[in-house]
């Protein structure tokens, strides 16, 4: 996997999305990430070793709190890509339309 | 949180039959996929459910290679992958489809998925998850 594509697979799961979002206000420790989901702290650390393997989040030196911090540049390089596809799909679908004026209207 | 899908939704003033032939036919593919000051190679275009497609893109910085492989083919809706040799790896599953809107019109829409996405969503189900298990059981007896 190169690293768009792990990006991507890391923000797959809805779970993780709400992390992100919920991590985009700041720091937060495993506990209080876990707090708004009905599933066990193991759980939420599986998901949390997914976003890390992914570059997404960092993990505090502080053994007993493992605070949890977002890296957006993971992010930043996935909007930019889909950013870049929807510019020239985009530009695409303007020039389908100038060709199906000229089907339509032989010059 | 970052988008796992990008749709367009357009309205071309042309009946969803020349619509879906712009999307099928090799020289009125050429006429507008490629940019401009582009040149667009149709190496391979077989609008069916399993056939193929392979466009040489080529300007001056170089040629990109888009490809895919089609899923569904109807006059009025096409699903198929679509990848690109600059992102090699990341494919996406489109969903275009031809709305005739009874007076020479048609609504198009182009939804296309990140299969990442595709994946959250259908991994929680169970079936997906007993053919996992099931492949996993199979890999450790080989």
């Amino acid at each position: 996997m190169n690293d768009l594509d792990s990006t991507f697979a890391a923000l797959a799961d809805p779970v993780r999305r709400a992390i992100i979002t919920r991590l985009s206000a700041g720091e937060a420790t495993p506990g209080e990430l876990a707090e708004p989901f009905p599933i066990s702290l193991q759980a939420i650390s599986k998901h949390l070793k997914v976003l890390e393997r992914a570059g997404l989040i960092t993990r505090g030196r502080d053994a007993q709190r493992r605070p949890c911090r977002l890296r957006p540049e993971p992010l930043a390089e996935t909007a930019d890509w889909i950013a870049a596809h929807r510019r020239r799909t985009e530009d695409r679908y303007d020039r389908l339309e100038q060709l199906l004026h000229e089907l339509k209207e032989p010059t | 949180v970052s988008e796992q899908e990008v749709s367009f939704d357009r309205i071309f003033d042309a009946a969803p039959a020349l619509v879906f032939r712009a999307f099928t036919e090799p020289d009125l593919v050429a006429r507008w996929w490629a940019e401009k000051d582009e040149t667009l190679e149709v190496e391979v275009l077989e609008p069916r459910a399993g056939g193929s497609w392979r466009f040489v893109n080529t300007g001056n910085d170089g040629s990109d290679v888009f490809s895919g492989v089609y899923h569904a083919v109807s006059a009025d809706r096409i699903v198929q992958t679509f990848e690109y040799s600059g992102f090699p790896g990341i494919v996406l599953l489109e969903t275009l489809t031809f709305d005739d809107l009874g007076d020479g019109r048609t609504r198009f829409t182009d939804t296309s998925v990140f299969p990442a996405a595709a994946a959250g969503t259908y991994g929680g189900g169970g079936g997906a998850n007993e053919s996992m298990d099931r492949l996993e059981a199979l890999l450790k007896t080989l």
